[in-house]
This record gives C-alpha cells, structure tokens and sequence, in this order.
C-alpha cells in the first residue's frame, strides 16, 4: 500500500479517535484508558506476522516473546475493563459482598 | 494458511476497525461502556483470527503456545488484582504493549530488505517510543504499588541527563534510518536504540509524582497507540495503523482531561518538579499539636448533628471499609442525619477510582455527590467526615503556591463547621505533603484502621 493512501487512513483516525472521546465524564476515564489500552493489544497481530516469517532463532524468539507480551496486554486489559465496568451495571442484581473479589466477571 | 484473499483480509481488518471505533465510542457512556468493551474484543479476535488465515506463517504452533501463555498470564492477573490494585495493572499491560511493540518494529526492520527511509523512521520512531513507554511504565507500576516512594523522584543535573540521553536516543534513531535507506539497520544499532530509550523511559517518568501519576499512565498509553500505528506503517498494515491512532489520539484528549479535572497542566506534571518546586508545607510543622479523639467523641458529633457530608479516599477501600460505612450512614439517617458522600473526581487512584470502589460495595449511586454538587453543601455541613483522604482534602492546593497538588480542585471540608479526619498516622498522603488542616482546632483526629475505627463509631453510635 502506497505511503499516500497511510497517511490518509492516519490522518481520518486522528480525527475519529479525538472526536469519539471528547465527551466522557470523570467517572469514565478509568475505564476508557484501560479499553483504549486493551485496543493497542491489537499489536498482537503484528506479533504474529513478524514471527511466522522469522529466519533465524534469536528473531523466533524474540518474536514469541513479543506475541506473549502482546497477548498479555489485549487479553488482560479487556478482562480488568470489564470487571470495572461490572461495576457500572444497574442496581438490579444483588452482587456478592465483600468488595475484594469480583471472581465471576462474565 | 493462505485461505483468505487479500480483499477478504482487507475486509476483515476493516471490520475489526469499525469495532474499535464503536468500542471507543461505546466506552464514553456508562450505559454502552461494557457492550463496547465487548465489541473490542470481539474486534480484537476476528484480527488475530483474520491474521492466521490470511498470512503464509511458519511457527504457527510456536505462536499459538504463545497466545496461550500469555492468557495464562493474562487474565488471571486481570480477574484476582484487587480493585484497588487496578490502575497499576493498567499500566503494566500498557508498558508491555509498549515493548511488544518495539520488537515488532525491530524485528521487521532487521529481517527485510529496505522499504525505504520513511518506514526505518516509523521503525526507529516505534523502538524509541516503546521502550520509553515500557520502562515509564514500569516506573509508575513500581510508584503505585508503593515499591518505590510515590514522591517525585529528582537528583541533581538529572534534567541535563534526561535531555542528553533523549538527544543520544535520537541520534541513533537517525543512524537507523540512514542504515534502514538502502539496506536493513544493523541489529546493534537497534538494540543500543532501545537500552538508551529504557534510559529515557526511567528518567522521565521519575520526577513524576503522587496524584500525577495516573495522568502519566494515561499519557504513556497514547504513546503506545502511536508506536502500534507506527509499527503499522512499518508492516503496512492498515488495522494497526488505524487501532493504533485511534488510541493515540483519543489517549492524547483523554490525557488532556484528565488533567484538566485535577487543575493541572500537562507540562508542570512532566516537568513541574525539575524546575525546584518544594513541597509546600512540609517541614517541621510535624511538631505542632494535633486534636485525637476517641470513638465516643466522634459518635457524639456524628449522631448530633443535622448535616454529614462523608468524604471517602484511597484509605478506606483499602481497609475494606465500604460496608462499615454504608452500616454507619444507615444509623445515622434512622436519627434523622442526612449523610451525603462527597466524591473527589480522583479520589482513589485515579479519576473515577472511587466511583468503582464504592459500587463494588454497594453504596448506592445516587447518594454520591460529585466535587461541583457537593463543595456548596459543605457550607452547611456540621460535620465533614473525612475516611482516608488527604490529598483531595487538602486547602494548600488553594493556598500554597509550589504545593505540588497546587492548582487541584479540592473538596472544601474546611467550610464544615467540624471536621473529622479518620487516618492511620500522621503520614502524609499520596502526594506527600502535610495537610494543614489536621493542625486546625475544629478538626479531630481518630487514627487507626479505617474498617476498626469505623467499626467502633458505629458501636458507639448505637449506644447513643
């Protein structure tokens, strides 16, 4: 893909990222760092395609390294988004008690 | 597996990036927050899956044992951490997307034949900024789970040192490019690139401190969406590019907010305490005496007054002692106390911390005031009662020029008639700076753990 036709798909998402956040109340931030967070997990993918044309051993194991890391970061970050935003949920089901664990997220 | 076209691909990629963007989108409102969450996962796989069938992969069962270490790793951290826990788990899953990041670019770079000096520079650009935000981010970690003091951190001439390895840092990255033009960058050069950026990582977020280091979590996440968009034009792949500005950008705004709540600039939170600023009132005022009360005093002012305004912090989720307040509202509103909770915008950890503290323990909603709705009501209030709360509190961020918290909004407790501030020492908070106001006569002091002291307010109340 050409360099222009990139910059232009930048340039629009620049725009789309500023303009889908820029009405989120306080009590939202946390959550929505930790979801924006879990999106640039997606650098899983790249992990991916670096590591199935690797040529030589140091660069498969750097690149399962960085697919490890990659998962943590989209997997785990989707999860603990979640479990915050459980939170957030109406008042109409009666939640376990005693804050410390949220065990059943899902 | 080579099973899906290229337009196939392209479409399927698009489709994950339409996800994104409604994730993002969704993320905005509470009513949406969690089925958006939902659709980036959702997004998020379909471009994992979208990647095994589309790419002629070798390794492809070395890389599924990786995904599946890294869920093993993954997501048990994410469901055990405690709530309180949780901004400095953010930020670690941040630093490694940040250091995946990296090794992708750098990988690329080394194993190809050049693509020209546009996308060494995206490359260099991704190695830089990844290793920064890695090693930022395990710093804030470090901060946050109290490894390290929480204070801003700063040692003579390390500005000096800041600027020189932030321009060594770039130096090599220019090299990378010239190599990178017309042929593949020496392994070597990337890797010194990336041990100086660690260097600058560190060296930048230590001077960070207390209630700011949550803005830095925020800001070094936008940091990351860049190098994954970067690391997209290295691979000229349209979805990272795309996911990775999404996060950039909208990081940037939400970083810019966050700030904002707190009456901050971004520039005096990065560069606030390099240039000397002391902290406040710290000093001896150590000796000055303080008014303790027992349980029993604290009950007499509770269960006699007409107006309580409960300001919860960072103390009291950590003590557990949601439950135990909520039992104490509820005894005091059957005496005919009207209780409110005042909840500071970044009370907790970070902003919106104690909003999810306090649901997860069942305080309902609609008794928590936010800062603007309840700072008026002060005024009226015979007793503020303050559970584990300093900095939120704290009238030097009014009146102390050079304060590190100067400029934050505050609670107002010191327009209450009285104030009440349970705490387990004299221990400064957070921020690390003194709090004049438990010097002020019409404060008491009830030290002790959150959950016991409560606990104990709340017998004393019942045998009123």
């Amino acid at each position: 893909m050409d360099a222009m036709t990139l910059l232009t798909f930048f340039v629009l998402s620049v725009f789309v990222g500023f303009e889908v956040v820029s009405k989120v109340s306080t009590t939202l931030h946390t959550p929505l760092m930790s979801g924006a967070n879990a999106i640039h997990g997606v650098i899983l993918v790249g992990a991916i395609i670096v590591t199935g044309r690797s040529d030589s051993t140091l660069a498969l194991v750097l690149g399962l390294v960085a697919v490890v890391l990659a998962t943590v970061n989209m997997v785990g970050g989707f999860v603990v988004t979640d479990r915050m935003l459980e939170m957030f949920k109406g008042r109409s089901r009666p939640a376990g008690r005693g804050g410390g664990d949220a065990g059943g997220a899902r | 597996m080579n099973l899906l076209s290229p337009t196939w691909t392209a479409l399927g990629y698009l489709v994950a990036a339409v996800c994104f963007i409604l994730a993002l989108k969704g993320l905005s409102s509470p009513a949406s927050a969690r089925r958006g969450n939902l659709i980036g996962a959702g997004g998020a796989t379909l471009a994992v899956v979208v990647a095994f069938l589309s790419e002629d992969l070798h390794h492809e069962v070395a890389i599924i044992a990786a995904i599946v270490v890294g869920s093993v790793v993954g997501v048990p951290a994410a469901r055990r951490v405690a709530m309180t826990q949780m901004p400095q788990l953010v930020a670690l899953f941040n630093g490694v997307g940040g250091a995946a990041a990296a090794l992708v670019a750098g990988l690329e770079l080394t194993q190809h034949a050049s693509q020209g000096a546009v996308s060494a520079a995206a490359g260099a650009f991704t190695v830089l900024v990844g290793c920064v935000s890695f090693a930022g981010s395990c710093i804030t970690f470090a901060k946050l789970q109290e490894l390290m003091t929480g204070r801003p951190v700063t040692f003579p001439g390390g500005q000096y040192l800041f600027g020189g390895g932030l321009a060594v840092a770039v130096a090599l990255a220019a090299w990378v490019v010239v190599q990178g033009a017309d042929g593949r960058p020496s392994g070597a050069v990337l890797g010194l690139l990336a041990l100086v950026s660690l260097g600058v990582g560190v060296l930048f977020v230590l001077p960070v401190g207390g209630a700011d280091v949550p803005i830095v979590i925020s800001l070094l996440n936008a940091f990351t969406g860049l190098t994954v968009a970067a690391s997209g034009y290295v691979l000229s792949n349209t979805l990272l590019l795309v996911a990775g500005t999404l996060v950039g950008a909208s990081g940037t705004i939400l970083t810019r907010l966050m700030a904002a709540a707190m009456g901050r600039s971004i520039s005096s939170i990065l560069f606030g305490a390099f240039k000397g600023s002391t902290a406040g009132t710290a000093g001896p005022s150590s000796d000055r005496p303080v008014r303790s009360g027992s349980p029993e005093d604290v009950a007499i002012l509770l269960g006699y007054a007409r107006k309580v305004v409960i300001v919860p912090g960072y103390g009291l989720a950590v003590a557990q002692a949601q439950h135990t307040i909520r039992e104490l509202a509820e005894l005091l509103e059957a005496r005919g106390v009207e209780v409110i909770y005042g909840i500071h915008p970044v009370a907790g950890r970070m902003p919106g911390h104690m909003n999810v503290l306090l649901a997860e323990a069942n305080v309902p909603y609609e008794a928590l005031k936010e800062m603007d709705e309840v700072n008026p009501e002060l005024k009226t209030a015979d007793v503020a009662l303050v559970v584990g709360a300093n900095d939120v509190v704290n009238p030097a961020a009014k009146t102390t020029p050079g304060a590190p918290i100067y400029g934050m909004p505050i609670l107002e407790v010191d327009q209450a008639q009285q104030v009440v501030f349970l705490k387990r020492s004299m221990r400064p908070g957070f921020a690390g700076i003194e709090n004049d106001l438990l010097y002020d006569p019409k404060t008491m002091l009830l030290f002790g753990d959150a959950k016991d002291s409560l606990t104990k307010v709340v017998s004393a109340v019942k045998s009123l």
